[in-house]
């Protein structure tokens, strides 16, 4: 475990570690934007900057291994002027319009432009200007506002393994593509809307219905498969209107289509939320205990009639482990036949 | 007719020049009209000689394409300028008759361009024949290989090369026995050696003439590294846009395969060498060593941070060796000559000679190759012949984009890597373009940051937006919206570009403005201060008027005009309209009366 000193603190660090990772694992701050713990170092926001004696320029962190010995500073008058002006820089071309930005109070680079004082813009030009023409239906593509951190990049062909995206054209026009600039059309499971520092991917659906301040946050598990994600709904009223999750979690944050954008059902109008009975060809309205009386009798006349084989189980992949397994229960123990399955497609 | 007779025994060569430049200026069409005319008067003339037709490639002086050379016996002369319809000429006056065509004939500039000049890899380039193994071999070609494969150990190879002293062409100046020795020394299952021929500085072509012209000392040079660094497999990374490169080195890795100079057990040796071919799709940032790697493998060429560098982790995560063309061809004659007799070239640091490619405002412009160590006022006043139209000598550019501007105040400065570095310009790979009188600084260094601005990869900050904003305001100077305190941000801005970007490109793209002001401030300030430019080249900056006491009413500026600006009778004083004027120089170009100021 090579031994080094960050800001004059020793730090044992485990072998292959950046300076970065042994940084934060010390505690010491070092800011970053295109950086993310679970993707390959890509060195390009070039904000992680340090010092490190006898290395004659400023080297970026996240690409640099520990050796032993090593004597790092995270921070000094001139590593920070160099940040502010890569900042600068950044914020130049941005559109700045923070104030009807759905990522606002959920914003790295906001958060950035706050830590380090930026309103007025020295190195003020030529913005980016893209026509919004994404007609995807689930993710809004603003890259007026990307920072080219290459992060939605790495996710989808790191993570996703679909390399929907990548970077196209050269210098100013550099641009996050799809293949021959069409729609984005991909699994759309949104991994890359997860790890975006900026608000130039959101969810489409998100838009206008409440931003981080507004809602409050309640972890659950997705429903949708046994696989069980962890999953933050983020409620407005009594509404979802976004889904994400955490990066501690069992599934690292990442969700699949269904899990990330299919939580419509939640509050739509067509959802089942009381048991129906039909009666006379017509749906009615019943309590709980009213059907399940139904249930339990229409399930004994068939089994004396027919015999207990007449009669099949079929349950849910969404259903959990749990409730899968008390239903073949209850088919095999009180109906009393093995006829038993459930659908493992959605 | 005896006489005649006699003569007809005499072998008689004619060697035609077709490198880029040759090409370019009708070189085939030159060559067909050779074979016509001498088909013509053979049939005609019933003579019996031989005459050979020798394809060439450049030998630098591309000002004076095509160039021909007439060897008879052991008497050679060489023709400038040759068109096709001057070829008959030469046939019937020199090769029938033995009389030299002397109004084509070379003059002394021709050989003052050479005299300073020390040619090692350029000697070959413009003699053999490009298109057949064997004219290399002729000269001595594959000796180098043979050498080592019989008898010296690979470390051996590594010392001698690091004896020699030789340091990487690309621009940086690396030791190559260092380069290598550390390639041969990483662990690895396998090692590549990959040729940098990407050569995407604007105005350079050295690496392509040299491919062009003697594409097997390129491939010598790969198979002497690979087998120090333990290599079979080589790559060659070349631009698509360098199309006849492409095609001779492809003829020759075809031949060397033939005659089983490549491929399995070389020289019923243990050492198996082959050769791939990469096209480049022409971004200057492909030939930064990591991009160039990331573009082998099929990846968008982009650079990463090292370490770890290419000799640990290269091409497919093996230990690499990427070194320049010219580079690698210098090897060969390294190995043949043995590393004493290159070290005796150059200086101490600096060895060897180096190409350049002279461009700009000399009156000989081409392909050179000269001793390190050289000054760079013998290269401009004596091999280039001074400055066309004998105009005031500005700068000279050396490095292209990552490079700078010399003053005439440094003239003397030895062109090795230290002292051109000292000066804030770097030699680079080999582009030197010299500026005259005419040539406005902050122009010449804006026309560098259009380059490395759209040229940037896009991947890290300070380059992508960096670059763009000092071009923005370089732009602003040049249109006369320049600002108190311009020049310190665009300093600050420089250097921070400088210190916090990924790859050499960014690193070095502020190099064109910072040099330029370092020397040439003064030129900046007038463009802000004063809203003046100069050397008369920023359109903006520029106002057009009529001095009524030398006007004579000729008219001819007014016809001239595209924006109908200039109005008055025949014969009387005429009047420019500033306000309708789109400053485009035609009046001022037109009067022979010198009547259009421009200020
Ligand atoms: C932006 C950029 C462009 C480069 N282009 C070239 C090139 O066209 N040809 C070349 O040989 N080296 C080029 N280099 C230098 C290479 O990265 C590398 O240093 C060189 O090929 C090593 O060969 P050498 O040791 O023989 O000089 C470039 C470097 C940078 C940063
Ligand atoms: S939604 Fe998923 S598959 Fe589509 S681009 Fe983003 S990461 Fe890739
Ligand atoms: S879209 Fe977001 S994640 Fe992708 S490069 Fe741009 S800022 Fe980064
Ligand atoms: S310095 Fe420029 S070319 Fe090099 S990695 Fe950064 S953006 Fe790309």
């Amino acid at each position: 475990m090579p031994k080094l000193t960050i800001n004059g603190k020793t730090v044992d660090a485990p072998e292959g570690a950046t300076v970065l990772e042994a940084a934060r694992m010390a505690e010491i701050d070092i800011p970053t934007l295109c950086h993310h713990p679970k993707l390959t170092p890509f060195g390009g926001c070039r904000l992680c900057i340090v010092e490190i004696k006898g290395i004659p320029r400023p080297v970026t962190s996240c690409t640099t291994p520990v050796s032993e010995g090593m004597e790092v500073t995270t921070s000094s008058p001139q590593i920070e002027d160099l940040r502010k002006t890569v900042l600068e820089l950044i914020l130049s071309d941005h559109p700045n319009d923070c104030m009807v930005c759905e990522r606002a109070g959920d914003c790295t680079l906001q958060e950035m432009a706050y830590t380090y004082g930026i309103r007025e813009n020295k190195f003020a030009g030529e913005r980016r200007v893209y026509e919004k023409k994404d007609g995807n239906p689930f993710i809004e593509r603003d890259l007026e506002k990307c920072i080219m951190c290459g992060r939605c990049v790495k996710v989808c062909r790191e993570v996703q393994g679909v390399e929907a995206i990548d970077f196209g054209y050269r210098g100013f026009k550099a641009k996050i593509c799809t293949a021959y600039e069409k729609d984005l059309n991909c699994e759309f499971c949104g991994q890359c809307v997860s790890v975006c520092p900026t608000g130039a991917l959101t969810g489409k659906m998100w838009s206008l219905k409440g931003r981080k301040k507004d809602v409050r946050e309640v972890d659950t598990t997705c429903a949708y498969c046994g696989t069980g994600c962890n999953i933050t709904l983020h409620v407005k009223g009594n509404e979802v209107v976004r889904v994400t999750s955490r990066e501690d979690t069992l599934n690292e944050g990442w969700l699949c289509v269904k899990g990330r954008f299919g939580y419509k059902f939640i509050n739509s109008p067509d959802r089942l939320t009381k048991p129906l009975i039909r009666r006379d060809g017509r749906f009615e309205e019943v309590s709980w205990e009213e059907a399940f009386d139904c249930i339990a009798n229409k399930l004994t006349e068939i089994k004396a009639a027919f015999g207990a084989d007449a009669i099949g189980g079929l349950s849910s992949a969404r259903c959990t482990n749990e409730e899968n397994y008390a239903f073949q229960k209850m088919i095999r123990a009180a109906v009393g036949t093995n006829n038993v399955d459930h659908c493992a497609r959605l | 007719m005896q006489q005649q007779t006699e003569e007809n025994k005499r072998k008689l060569i004619v060697r035609v020049c077709i490198g880029t430049g040759g090409l370019a200026a009708g070189g085939k069409e030159v060559i067909a009209a050779f074979k016509k005319a001498i088909n013509d008067f053979c049939v005609d003339i019933d003579l019996d000689f031989t005459c050979h037709y020798q394809k060439v490639g450049c030998r630098g002086f591309c000002a004076r394409d095509v160039l021909v050379d007439v060897v008879d016996g052991d008497k050679s002369v060489t023709y400038q300028g040759i068109k096709p319809d001057i070829a008959k000429r030469i046939v019937r006056e020199h090769l029938i008759e033995g009389k030299p065509v002397t109004e084509w004939l070379i003059d002394d500039s021709y050989y003052a361009f050479h005299s300073k000049q020390h040619k090692i890899l350029l000697k070959d380039c413009g003699t053999i024949d490009p298109e057949d193994i064997q004219a290399y071999i002729n000269v001595g070609g594959y000796e180098g290989i043979k050498k080592i494969l019989s008898g010296m150990t690979p470390d051996e190879v590594i010392n001698e090369i690091k004896a020699s002293g030789i340091r990487g062409r690309g621009g940086a100046g690396f030791p190559t026995g260092v380069k290598w020795d550390a390639c041969r020394k990483a662990p690895g299952d396998r090692k590549y050696i990959v040729c940098n021929a990407d050569e995407g500085d604007p105005g350079a072509f050295m690496d392509r003439s040299v491919i062009e012209g003697n594409p097997h000392s390129v491939i010598e040079g790969m198979m002497i590294a690979a087998y120090a660094i333990g290599s079979s497999l080589g790559y060659v990374y070349i631009r698509a846009e360098y199309p006849s490169a492409v095609e001779r080195l492809k003829l020759a890795i075809a031949q060397a395969h033939e005659i089983g100079y490549l491929g399995n057990r070389v020289f019923g040796s243990d050492f198996s060498f082959d050769l791939r071919i990469k096209l480049g799709a022409g971004a200057f940032v492909c030939g930064e060593e990591t991009a160039l790697i990331a573009s082998i493998e099929g990846e968008r060429g982009m650079p990463r941070a090292k370490p770890p560098f290419p000799v640990h982790k290269g091409l497919w995560g093996m230990p690499t060796v990427i070194n320049n063309v010219e580079t690698l061809s210098n090897i060969p004659y390294i190995i043949r000559n043995g590393s004493a007799w290159y070290a005796s070239i150059g200086t101490e640091k600096s060895r060897g000679t180096k190409v350049f490619a002279l461009t700009g405002k000399v009156k000989n412009t081409g392909l050179i190759e000269v001793p390190m160590g050289i000054r760079l006022g013998e290269i401009i006043y004596d091999i280039g012949g001074g400055i066309i139209g004998n105009k005031q000598f500005k700068a000279v550019q050396l490095g292209g984009p990552s490079g700078g501007c010399i003053p005439h105040h440094l003239l003397d400065t030895p062109v090795t890597y230290e002292d051109i570095m000292q000066t804030g310009a770097i030699v680079g790979s080999g582009g030197m373009v010299v500026l005259d009188e005419n040539d406005c600084m902050v122009n010449i260094a804006k026309f560098f940051l259009e380059f490395t601005q759209a040229e940037s990869c896009g991947k890290c900050v300070p380059c992508r937006i960096g670059t763009k904003r000092l071009l923005e305001i370089l732009d602003r100077f040049t249109k006369g919206l320049g600002k108190d305190g311009d020049i310190e941000l665009l300093e600050k801005l420089c250097n921070d570009i400088k210190v916090t970007s990924l790859c050499g490109l960014g690193q070095t793209a502020p190099n064109p403005i910072l040099s330029t002001l370092k020397y040439f401030r003064e030129e900046y300030e007038a463009h802000i201060k004063e809203k003046r430019c100069p050397a008369k080249v920023c359109k903006d900056l520029l106002t057009y008027g009529i001095l009524e006491e030398f006007c004579k009413g000729c008219g001819a500026c007014l016809r001239a005009c595209p924006a109908k600006a200039i109005t008055g009778e025949k014969k009387k004083p005429h009047k420019l309209d500033s306000s309708i004027c789109i400053k485009c120089g035609a009046c001022f170009d037109v009067c022979k009366f010198k009547a259009v100021g421009r200020e």
